[in-house]
This record gives C-alpha cells, sequence and structure tokens, in this order.
C-alpha cells in the first residue's frame, strides 16, 4: 500500500477541511469559550458532523455509519486539529464507537445508529491518574447480585460531562472489564474540567455503582484485548490531530515570516529562522509519514499496528511541541497575545501530548518491543 | 495484491534457493562488493551473488529491462527488498553508478549511451566515481574550475577534483568541467564521462580522521575526453549534476534507515547488561535511544513515502534535502549512540576485540554524512528556498 492518500481518501479530507473552515473555524472554538458555553461543545455542530458521514465514519453501513476504516478517521481528525474545533469526534466516533464494535447486536443497535447519526456522545473512560496507564487501572467492579458494583475514580474522560453513556474500564476477579453506564446511575458524579485548551474531558467518581450483567462488553475479563485495539486507533488518530494542528501551526508562522519586517528586512529573510523553519518542515513531514503508515497498519490489521501507533504518537507529539514553540518565538511578542492564533495552537498540543500517552510513554513501549 | 503475494512467494524461493550463505548476515567491508574491471570478490560466492542478481536485473531493480535492470514496479521493488532484507542478504552490488549515474543517465543520457553503460552498470562491470567537489567548490559547488578546452571533436581537461570517493579504484568518472568560462557560473558548466585510464589523470588518497581513506584528490593533467561522452546539453551540466545530486541525497539519507547490523539496544545490552527487569542497565542511556528508534523508524516510513510520491509524481524535487538533511544528521545520532553503548570497548582503535576499532572508526567516518553531498545547511537553504519560499532565500 503506498504510503499516500488514496483519490477518496483525498476528496474526505477536501470535505472535511471545507466544512470545518465553513462551520467550525478557531472562531468557532473562541465563542465556545469567551461565551463560557456550559457544555463547551457544539450539539448543532455535532449533528451536522452526523449529516457528513464524519460521526458514522468507522461504523458499519449496517449500522447507519459509512463504515471507512482508520485513515479516514484519521483524515478527519487531522482536519479538527487545523481548526482546534472542540468535538466528540475522538471520543464518540473513534474510541466508543471501536469499542462497542466489541460489544453484543444489541449493545451495537442501541448506541452505534444514534452515534452515527451524531444524536448522541458516548465517553469512554481508562485514564485514572495525571498519566495514561492502561496497564494500571485501579478502578474495581465486584459481582453483586445480577451484576456488578462499580467503585473507582477516571480522569480525561473525553465529553465525560455531557455523555449520554459512559464505558468505564475496570477491574474484575478476571481481569479488566468494559462496562457501559448510564450517567445517570446512583453514585455517578461528574466533574467537568475546563481545560487549557478550552476542549472537553470530565473527571469521574464512582461509588458504588450498580450496573447489570449485560452492560459489560465483551467478555468479562476480557478489556485489555479490546483496549489495545481500541487505543492504538484513537493513538493513531490523536498523531493525526497533533500532524494537523502542528503543520497549521507550522503554516501561521511561515505566513508571519514572509509578512513581519525587522531591522528593514522580511523576517523571513534571517538565516538564523529560515533553518529553523527547514528543520521543523522535515520533521513534520517525517511524522505524517509515520502517522499515515499507522493508520494503514491498523486498517491492515497487522501484528505490528500498536507499535506503529507509538513510533507515531511519540513522533507527532514532539513534533508539533516544536511546532508551537518555534511558532510562538518566531511571532514574538504578538505570540503571547491571546488575539493571535499561534497560542491557541500551542494549548491543544500540550492537551494532546497526553492523551493517550505522551512520548515517554511510547518511546518506554519501543524500549520493551526492541528488548532493551 | 494477489499478484504481489504470487511475486512475493517466487522472490522468497528464488532468494532462498540462489543467495550463498556467505553473503547473509552483517557484511564485513572487506566483503562489500563494488565491481568494476578489477573487481575484488572475498570469495567465490560473493561473485556467484553478483552475477546472479545482475542476471534477473535486480542490482538495478526498477531499471527498464532493455538497459538490463529488474523492470519492477515500484510495489514490487519495495517486495524485493524486503525479502532482502528478510534473510539479511548483503548488497548484491555497491555502485555509484547504479544509485547516481544511472538515474542521471536515464534522465538525460543518449539512446546510444544508455545502451552502451546502463548494462555494464547493472552487471557490475565498471566501477564510477564522482567528479564533483573542488578545492575551492565544496558547499558553492557551481563554482568548479575545471577546465575543459574545445579541440573541434573532444576535450582537453585540466584541473582537480577532491572528495573523489574511491577514485584510486574507479573505472571511469562522471566529471563537472567548465565549457564556458566567460558565463554565469551556473551556465558554463558541461557534465561529461571519461576514462580514469586516460593519460594525465592521477590520484592520490586522503587520510580522514577515521585512519582510512575512501577520498582522493584526483588531478587532470591535458586529459583528452571525447565529444561523445558529454550527457545533456553543452553549457547546462548543472542540471544533470542537480539530478543526480537529488539521488545521492536520497541514498546518503537512505543508508542510514537501512539499519545495517545490529540494533543499538542490543549492542547496549551486551556491553552493559540488563537489570532484573530486562531493560537496559543505563536509564538515561535507554532513554535516548528509544528516542533514537522513534526516530529512525519515522524517518523510515519518510523514506518510504517519499519513494511512492515520486511514483505518483507528487513529490517535489528539492525534498530530497530533507530526507539528506535529516537521515545524515541521525546517522550522526546513532553512532554517538553506539559510542555510548559500547562504553570503553568501543574506545579501542586497533586489536581483534573491536575488529580494529571498527565502531570508533565507523563513528568518526559517519561526521562526514552531514558534508558530503551538500553540507546539512546547504540542504537548509534549499528547503527553505524551494519548498518553503521563505524570501530572499
Amino acid at each position: 500500500m503506498p504510503l499516500i492518500l488514496t483519490e477518496e481518501q483525498t476528496m474526505m479530507q477536501e470535505a472535511a477541511d471545507g466544512f470545518l473552515r465553513e462551520n467550525a473555524p478557531i472562531a468557532h472554538l473562541r465563542g465556545l469559550r469567551d461565551g463560557r458555553d456550559p457544555d463547551g461543545v457544539s450539539r448543532d455542530l455535532w449533528r451536522a458532523f452526523g449529516e457528513m458521514g464524519f460521526a458514522g465514519v468507522l461504523i458499519p453501513e449496517a449500522y447507519g455509519g459509512l463504515g471507512l476504516g482508520a485513515v479516514e478517521a484519521g483524515v478527519i481528525a487531522e482536519s479538527l486539529g487545523r481548526t482546534l474545533t472542540p468535538s466528540p469526534f475522538l471520543g464518540t466516533a473513534v474510541l466508543a464507537a471501536r469499542t462497542l464494535a466489541a460489544g453484543s447486536e444489541e449493545q451495537q443497535t442501541e448506541w452505534l445508529p444514534r452515534m452515527a447519526a451524531g444524536e448522541t456522545i458516548v465517553s469512554l473512560a481508562v485514564d485514572e491518574g495525571a498519566k495514561h496507564r492502561p496497564d494500571r487501572i485501579a478502578a474495581t467492579a465486584e459481582r453483586h447480585g445480577n451484576g456488578f458494583r462499580l467503585n473507582g475514580a477516571k480522569a480525561m474522560v473525553l465529553d465525560g460531562h455531557v455523555a449520554d453513556a459512559l464505558i468505564v474500564a475496570a477491574k474484575t476477579e478476571e481481569g479488566t472489564t468494559l462496562f457501559l453506564v448510564d450517567p445517570k446511575t446512583a453514585g455517578v458524579e461528574i466533574e467537568r474540567t475546563v481545560m487549557v485548551d478550552a476542549h472537553n474531558a470530565a473527571r469521574l467518581t464512582l461509588t458504588n455503582v450498580e450496573v447489570d450483567a449485560d452492560a459489560v462488553i465483551g467478555p468479562v475479563g476480557g478489556g485489555d484485548a479490546v483496549l489495545d485495539g481500541v487505543l492504538t486507533l484513537g493513538r493513531g488518530c490523536v498523531a493525526s490531530s497533533l500532524v494537523g494542528a502542528g503543520d497549521q501551526a507550522f503554516q501561521i508562522t511561515l505566513d508571519y515570516l514572509r509578512t513581519r519586517k525587522q531591522f528593514g528586512k522580511l523576517i523571513g529573510e534571517f538565516q538564523a529562522l529560515q533553518h529553523r523553519a527547514a528543520h521543523l518542515f522535515s520533521e513534520l513531514e517525517i511524522a505524517r509519514a509515520a502517522t499515515l503508515a499507522a493508520l494503514q497498519a491498523i486498517d491492515a490489521g497487522r501484528e505490528d499496528a500498536p507499535l506503529i501507533a507509538s513510533v507515531a504518537k511519540a513522533k507527532a507529539s514532539r513534533v508539533a511541541e516544536l511546532a508551537v514553540q518555534e511558532g510562538v518565538q518566531m511571532h514574538g511578542g504578538v505570540g503571547m497575545t491571546d488575539e493571535f492564533d499561534i497560542g491557541l495552537f500551542m494549548k491543544r498540543v500540550r492537551v494532546l501530548n497526553e492523551l493517550l500517552g505522551d512520548a515517554g510513554f511510547h518511546q518506554e513501549r519501543m524500549a520493551r518491543a526492541r528488548g532493551f | 495484491m494477489n499478484e504481489l503475494d504470487d511475486f512475493r512467494a517466487e522472490t522468497r524461493a528464488w532468494l532462498e534457493a540462489n543467495c550463498p550463505p556467505e553473503c547473509r548476515g552483517p557484511a564485513e567491508e572487506d566483503a562489500a562488493i563494488w565491481g568494476g574491471r578489477n573487481a575484488v570478490f572475498k570469495t567465490p560466492a560473493h561473485r556467484l551473488w553478483l552475477d546472479r542478481m545482475a542476471a534477473r536485473g535486480w542490482t538495478a531493480p526498477e531499471w527498464p529491462v532493455e538497459y538490463g535492470g529488474g523492470g519492477l514496479s515500484r510495489e514490487q521493488a519495495k517486495v524485493l527488498a524486503s525479502e532482502l532484507r528478510r534473510i539479511q542478504a548483503q548488497s548484491a552490488l555497491n555502485s555509484f553508478g547504479v544509485w547516481m549515474l544511472g538515474p542521471a543517465l536515464l534522465a538525460f543520457g543518449t539512446e546510444e549511451q544508455k545502451q552502451r553503460f546502463l548494462p555494464e552498470i547493472v552487471r557490475g562491470e565498471i566501477r564510477w566515481c564522482q567528479g564533483y567537489s573542488e578545492p575551492g567548490a565544496g558547499s558553492d559547488l557551481a563554482a568548479v574550475q575545471t577546465r575543459a578546452e574545445d579541440r573541434g571533436d573532444h576535450w582537453i581537461v585540466n584541473g582537480q577534483k577532491i572528495w573523489t570517493s574511491y577514485a584510486d579504484k574507479a573505472d571511469w568518472i562522471f566529471c563537472l568541467v567548465r565549457t564556458d568560462p566567460e558565463a554565469p557560473k551556473h551556465l558554463g558548466i558541461s557534465f561529461v564521462l571519461f576514462d580514469m585510464a586516460t593519460p594525465g589523470v592521477t590520484t592520490r588518497p586522503i587520510t580522514l580522521i577515521s585512519g582510512k581513506s575512501p577520498f582522493c584528490e584526483t588531478f587532470f593533467d591535458d586529459v583528452r575526453v571525447e565529444k561523445e561522452n558529454l550527457v545533456g546539453t553543452l553549457n547546462r551540466g548543472w542540471d544533470v549534476a542537480k539530478h543526480l545530486l537529488a539521488h545521492e541525497r536520497t541514498m546518503i539519507g537512505a543508508m542510514t534507515a537501512v539499519g545495517e547490523g545490529r540494533p543499538i539496544g542490543q549492542v547496549a545490552a551486551d556491553h552493559i547488561g540488563l537489570d532484573d527487569a530486562g531493560r537496559l542497565d543505563d536509564p538515561m542511556l535507554r532513554a535516548r535511544i528509544a528516542e533514537f528508534e522513534i526516530d529512525a523508524a519515522a524517518f523510515r516510513l519518510a523514506m518510504e513515502r517519499v519513494g511512492d510520491q515520486v511514483k505518483a509524481k507528487q513529490a517535489h524535487p528539492a525534498i530530497a534535502s530533507m530526507l539528506k538533511y535529516y537521515g545524515s544528521e541521525l546517522n550522526k545520532r546513532r553512532h554517538e549512540l553506539l559510542m555510548a553503548a559500547g562504553g570503553v570497548d568501543a574506545l579501542e582503535w586497533e586489536g581483534e576485540r573491536s575488529n580494529n576499532g571498527t565502531p570508533a572508526r565507523d563513528w568518526l567516518r559517519t561526521k562526514a554524512n552531514s558534508i558530503e553531498g551538500g553540507t546539512s545547511e546547504v540542504q537548509l537553504n534549499i528547503i527553505a528556498k524551494h519548498l518553503l519560499q521563505l524570501p530572499g532565500a
């Protein structure tokens, strides 16, 4: 498979870019942020995502989706990175949709069509502490009556405060297990976390939350295997968003280098800045290649897809971080102002870097895979 | 897809049957196959390996069959490369002819030149060297001063080249000469080919910090060059040179990406050891190696992507500068880490334990990666100008 987008994928990219530029440019994020929107996300926009097919990109056609793959989802995630649009896309259309693919026929019939239509938001709750550590889940699920009783705390639950359903990873005696939880169930406490990037996540406290046995997604104790695939896909898509955000920050910075004058010259004429821009260009090309390779490997069901996704996430994290730092520095004083967009990219990239494992987390996986 | 699977199966079977055991596994430097009139083969198996690969055109897999190449598609060539990697096959032919001159001849050569030179390049019968740099023309390559005077049916060439790789072992040279001293510097250069055995050609090896002498000074004293050996248009040799440099840059970039030799993590584990949890017993170095491995893996994918873009005619020609810049910096980093992985063991300069100082000598050799074929700074200038269109670049 050549490491370039197919014609159909390029059309999807143009559609996503065009739609977001028109309907949810950076002004949309600023509007939600400055108006202190209680949800921090637009339900209308999410329904429009449903109409465009974006919300159901990964959901099978039988459930009202497009039935496409990781590359197409990554293309949309990249566009969202360019416009910084707050959207349930990552949480619902990628993470939750792929998790539910492991669920029962009833679960899929109940949730997937409404997710594909952009009517429903479903959040995956895995992380607990300050860092992404999916192998150290402490939340518990004890057998209780006909079902389970959940206890624990979750963090960085994407769109958790506006979710119509939660998917909670907790430990049973058999191992990690995934549960579909109605957020209105007694004992579920949800606190919206207003984050640096004005995007949306929540903290979750579960105190003796009772669920039926049919709330389990996939086999009891089989959550790790499901999560492996889900998190790999999520990492590929977050890497795409990082590439989108990093590249857009770079483009904005290049425009500035071509227009800003100091010492009687365009600052882009200074070799000190040219070389840094050229280095950043190289890094972005490399991050883009790794990300596309990861998405293709996921679609091909390759055994090394988790490792390539780690390469992509680690590389895209570091490169996007460089892009926003160089961006603010090359903008000089105005880069520090809220009025200029470059700072918004810095904030978003910081959040995406932590999401689903930072560069260090993925380097650790690489070291173990290589046996050192 | 199915056809490609068939090709993979056939290729695997053929390689299993035809790649001699002596030509598998990490290649010792003295086993490298360079071909040429005075070809040296470490064992008869090495000669056999070259001959078998050349007979299929697989020393130049993507070249047209009519010029002796393999005629493979890009996808087939990738399969061949991965199957060669799978059995750790050593390169059947290292060749500046395959890597650099051939692509330039395919793009700029006359039909006669292609038929004359390409098949013998594929077969490894003629070893080529590259006459580009001069004492006064390094990063500023277009400042070449070597003169070619027009004598009707031939030129008389006088001047000096430097950093000519393996000039002392090469049979022929592809060379930049000034054919119009009055023209602006980029417009008076021509690209010519001649035999290194021509009277008036002398070479002198240069000893490097690694103690080795892969480069020479090359002197031309009234050397006769036939006009039929002009490649491309008279005085427009810079176009050929640039085309060829793009291939050279891709090649230098690629050399790092192939990941020859053992992974650094394993080298480090051999010298330093693992802790009880199976991790390298040097956490700081382990983190640096892991970060490098991420970059190296991502870069390999970027190389592959650029190759695919070239095939799909979506690549900007200046993208080779990105590969060259990044690949050579990465290779320097790789060898810094290999030295750290080896610790004091890697400091030995002589003796059997270090194979006569191979780690240290290889490490020093890589310092030229970001100088030869255009310095990293020149590559960054090219990216800034041609890919980013920055003002005044």
